[in-house]
């Protein structure tokens, strides 16, 4: 079975099909099953990535880069963590991990329109109205696929909401988006594998004549979706998606929500073999009463969450090959506005980074005294990008080639941060 | 069943047999196509013009266009883009053998002015513009005031009447009254609006109203001068003050804090300066500079006078005037419906035009913007141009013009027509229709089922501007989906009132898989996907399962899931 044939099937290819029903199956539909004997020989260079997306702008001079005193500072009060920098004081837990990660103070990106924002911060690129670049997941698994020949499930998973799209790479690098149950809807297709097996082998050859019609692009694609689906119906590194199986105190040490199973997702997809995992968490557009929320709701989540993702990726000897990134699209306003809340800004604020080799415990860059500006060299959504591909060991002299034979350069062209790498 | 098993016989069924000896692969699409009589020039001038313009660009890029497409594959598509489903084997039978020479012009006309059809025009044009002006998700959150119903309420009603284009926005734009249907003063067209005013000084129905209808993308103006276009953040401010009179109230049910509905009002606007007579709108420049705007709609027309009162100037109506005036108005909406039948409109997005992001075919967008203008907005008419024209009826085969590929980021030159997926709405019309699994159930129990099918596919960001993503997007979850969802595992199953088990029981056994593909496909199964069924017939001994597993790939198919 390859839903890929570029030729049409003709009558015999089918017959054939049909009348070799088993070992068809064999040779398609139990794909992954064989391979799984050089797993661990393979997981020694193998690295992944964890994006925690903070979908609507959290404000980050209220987490990450405090100004107590300053007339934009706000409720919060900093205090002391484990590394050289201080957060807020309602993330008691990751106190104790930032020796492991790193603040990046000095971002400042012009984007503050969630959906533009949400895109520059994924794709390192401005939108474009004739292009459509790849996120973040898709260019990182693009380029760290080759390291796990026994991944039969997606190699970019989105727990939450949908992450962006895969752009000009295609649809094969497109999010794998779920829920964070960890319940993949209608995996089941309650038939024999045989009965299956006759299916597919019939939708090919419909398939395969529109294809070969000159139909472009769009055609050939779905049938490469079609593919990684029955690789995935019918692979147990789908198990890694059942949050449920952990032990309810690695659950409740997570938190026992939405996000905090996410996390928990995450290790386990990491596990297995895939690449990248974006974990998301929204509700940071804080126009108003920002404080309470964050307080009482955010904060506490992402401290449970984080940590918790933290301290177990360290415990199994995974940080080391396992980077992690929280950012959002934008930050907040340092002006509190009329609603006890902040609005949009993008002048200046923090993204977080840790694992995969990244230096730890530090700042990078600052703001000024009231976070109104940065007061070092900016950094960019390219920077960081450029600086995780770096230590993931991806060269940024990758270059894609757009479909219409425009050259992209990895990361377009970011910079290393130096105090990350060393 | 009786109509169908009829019609079924009318077939000729000689024909069929010759070309089915003589080795055609494609066997009785083809055999309609060599039948059918040479079809008349439609008489009407816009589309000898759209012809025209197209035709222009195809000689300045040496460019050939496709052959047209199958009889099949146009009355398919004409059916999805009009009233959002595929036809079923009546319709697209009916129109096989339509012997006269205006045929096509005879099928379009009958979808948009028979009575059989304004139901399901009606319910098409409202989902998509439900989609536009409160998204997939408006509506659906607990704490939203949007009531979606009352939304699809009043474009149902405005789409089933032909409301002139011009006059439903200038409705949406300055509605005033009760989202809810059964309220006093009840009207669904503030549900537009009613959650987008009160936060962030409305900016949300600033940019809504800017692109939505006169194709112009100034969220990121608010901040800062857009990088790329003219729209510099004064104009966004000045906009922006005609909607500081706006808000939108709660309404509680009595004795209790339970938002029941919400009304969106006119109120007196004090300024931020606090002086009503001349009621003004700071705004910070990216230096921190504050500055102050006044309402100056993009051609610079004005308010009558600044004041904030309502009783001396209205801004919104004044605003609401001030848009359907404007040309920018009729740009837009030949755009966004050209882009709606032809896969892409003259720029991409439809909804951002101006300088930096030049249309592909400008003259053709002037012209008709200006015709769509003179029909007093008639989007009937407008529709039938498009649907009539050269461009649309084209093959969506890229034999010899496969460099013309939007994909590809070149700008459309419409040699061949667009492959695109259908909708998550589309295709679940299309499968209730296919496979008549709706039957008996009122309109708005309908509504309520599909509404709930189409929710596991939609996620909301949980942002104020409601941005949100579906996953119907061609990944893995719909494959998964339509692989072994309920939709289709009761479309393909065997069930004697279901689909299959009607075909079963009231098709001839040889014309059985050629109405499985008709259906979904408009077309006749080929001599290879005949032998399939056969051998699949064979290998089970079971006619029942081989047509249920030949027809859960028929839906499953590239061919199905796109128009083309």
């Amino acid at each position: 079975m390859n839903l890929k044939t570029p030729r049409g099937m003709n009558r015999r290819h089918f017959m054939k099909h049909m009348a070799g029903a088993s070992a068809l199956a064999g040779s398609a539909l139990a794909m992954g099953h064989t391979l799984n004997v050089h797993a661990q020989e393979l997981q020694k260079n193998r690295k992944s990535a964890i994006l925690l997306w903070m979908g609507g702008g959290p404000s980050t001079m209220d987490i990450w880069d405090l100004k107590p005193g300053a007339p934009t500072g706000g409720e919060f009060r900093p205090i002391r963590t484990s590394g050289n920098a201080e957060i807020c004081e309602h993330m008691p837990l990751l106190a104790k991990n930032m020796d492991k990660m790193a603040i990046i103070r000095s971002m400042s990106t012009r984007e503050a329109d969630h959906g533009r924002g949400r895109y520059y911060m994924h794709t390192g690129y401005v939108p474009n109205p004739n292009i459509v670049h790849p996120s973040y997941g898709s260019v990182i698994a693009h380029e760290l696929i080759d390291q796990r020949p026994q991944l039969e499930i997606p190699p970019f998973v989105a727990v939450g909401d949908g992450s962006e799209g895969p752009g000009f790479l295609g649809m094969q690098w497109a999010p794998f988006v779920v829920d964070s149950n960890g319940q993949v809807r209608n995996l089941d297709m309650g038939l024999k594998q045989e009965r299956l097996t006759d299916r597919l082998a019939a939708l090919e050859l419909i398939e395969a004549k529109f294809i070969d019609s000159e139909r472009g692009s769009s055609a050939r694609e779905h049938a490469n979706v079609i593919k990684s689906t029955v690789n995935l119906m019918t692979s147990k590194q789908m198990e890694a998606f059942k949050v449920n199986q952990e032990a309810p105190e690695v659950v409740e040490r997570y938190g026992a929500n939405g996000f905090g199973r996410g996390c928990l997702m995450a290790r386990r997809l990491v596990e297995v073999g895939v690449p990248f995992v974006e974990v998301s968490l929204g509700g940071w557009d804080n126009h108003g009463n920002i404080f309470p929320t964050l307080k009482n709701d955010k904060l506490p989540t992402i401290d449970k969450a984080m940590s918790a993702l933290v301290e177990d990726l360290e415990q199994r000897g995974m940080l080391q090959d396992t980077a992690i990134i929280w950012m959002g699209e934008f930050s907040r306003t340092p002006r509190i506005n009329g609603n006890a809340g902040r609005d949009h800004w993008a002048r200046s604020w923090s993204v977080v980074v840790g694992g995969a080799g990244m230096n730890g415990g530090i700042a990078v860059g600052s703001t000024n005294e009231d976070g109104t500006s940065v007061a070092t060299d900016p950094y960019s959504s390219e920077d960081v990008m450029a600086t995780v591909c770096r230590a993931l060991g991806i060269s940024l002299e990758t270059t894609f080639t757009s479909r219409n034979g425009r050259p992209m350069k990895i990361a377009n062209g970011g910079k290393v941060i130096k105090e990350l790498i060393s | 069943m009786k109509s169908l098993k009829s019609l079924m016989k009318r077939k000729t069924a000689a024909l069929f047999y010759f070309c089915f000896l003589a080795g055609f692969a494609v066997v009785s699409v083809a055999t309609s196509e060599a039948a059918a009589p040479k079809k008349a020039k439609t008489q009407i001038p816009q589309v000898a013009e759209i012809d025209r313009m197209i035709r222009e660009v195809w000689q300045e890029y040496k460019l050939k266009p496709s052959p047209v497409a199958t009889e099949g594959e146009w009355c398919r598509r004409v059916y999805l883009d009009l009233i959002g489903r595929i036809p079923t084997v009546q319709e697209l039978d009916g129109y096989l053998s339509d012997r006269s020479p205006n045929k096509d012009e005879k099928l379009v006309e009958k979808l948009l002015y028979d009575d059989a059809y304004t139901e399901e025009y009606a319910r098409n044009w409202t989902t998509i513009w439900s989609n536009i002006l409160i998204g997939r998700t408006g509506g659906n959150e607990n704490n939203s005031l949007i009531n979606r119903e009352g939304m699809l309420k009043y474009l149902r009603d405005a789409f089933a009447r032909n409301m002139p284009y011009d006059k439903m926005v200038h409705e949406l734009v300055g509605a005033t009254g009760n989202t809810t249907p059964g309220t006093e003063d009840f009207n669904g067209a503030t549900n537009f609006l009613i959650m987008k005013v009160n936060e962030e000084k409305g900016s949300l129905a600033t940019a809504a109203i800017s692109k939505i209808f006169l194709g112009l993308q100034v969220q990121c103006t608010q901040c800062h001068n857009h990088p790329f276009n003219d729209w510099k953040q004064q104009k966004y401010w000045e906009m922006n003050a005609f909607l500081r009179q706006t808000r939108a109230l709660r309404k509680f049910a009595p004795g209790s804090r339970d938002v029941q509905s919400a009304e969106l009002v006119d109120q007196d606007f004090a300024g931020e300066s606090g002086n009503a007579k001349k009621a003004d709108v700071f705004y910070e420049l990216r230096n921190g500079v504050v500055s102050v705007a006044f309402p100056v709609f993009v051609d610079g027309r004005r308010t009558s006078s600044d004041s904030g009162f309502v009783s001396e100037v209205n801004r919104r109506a004044e605003l609401a005037k001030f848009v359907v005036e404007s040309e920018y108005l009729e740009k837009t909406a030949v755009n966004r419906m050209w882009g709606h039948f032809l896969g892409y409109g003259f720029t991409k997005p439809v909804d951002d035009m101006g300088p930096h992001n030049l249309p592909s075919h400008p003259a053709l967008l002037d012209y008709l913007a200006t015709e769509f203008r003179k029909t007093s907005f008639d989007n009937k008419q407008l529709i039938k141009w498009i649907t009539l024209s050269e461009a649309y009826s084209l093959s969506s085969k890229a034999k010899n013009n496969a460099t013309d590929d939007p994909l590809l980021g070149e700008s459309p030159k419409f040699t061949h027509f667009y492959l695109r997926q259908m909708r998550a709405e589309e295709l679940y019309e299309s499968l209730v229709t296919a496979t008549m699994a709706e039957k008996g159930r009122s309109y708005e129990e309908q509504e309520k089922v599909k509404n709930q099918w189409l929710q596991q596919f939609n996620t909301a960001f949980g942002t104020d501007e409601g941005d949100e993503s579906t996953s119907f997007n061609g990944t893995i979850p719909q494959i998964l989906m339509m692989f072994n969802g309920d939709l289709v595992k009761q479309a393909v199953s065997a069930d004697k009132s279901g689909f299959v088990g009607l075909v079963f029981n009231n098709v001839k056994p040889a014309e059985r898989v050629d109405y499985l593909f008709k259906a979904g496909l408009a077309r006749d199964a080929t001599k290879d996907e005949q032998t399939a069924y056969k051998i699949l017939m064979a290998k089970r001994a079971d006619e029942m399962g081989a047509l249920q597993d030949l027809w859960w790939a028929v839906l499953n198919s590239n061919e199905f899931i796109f128009n083309h």
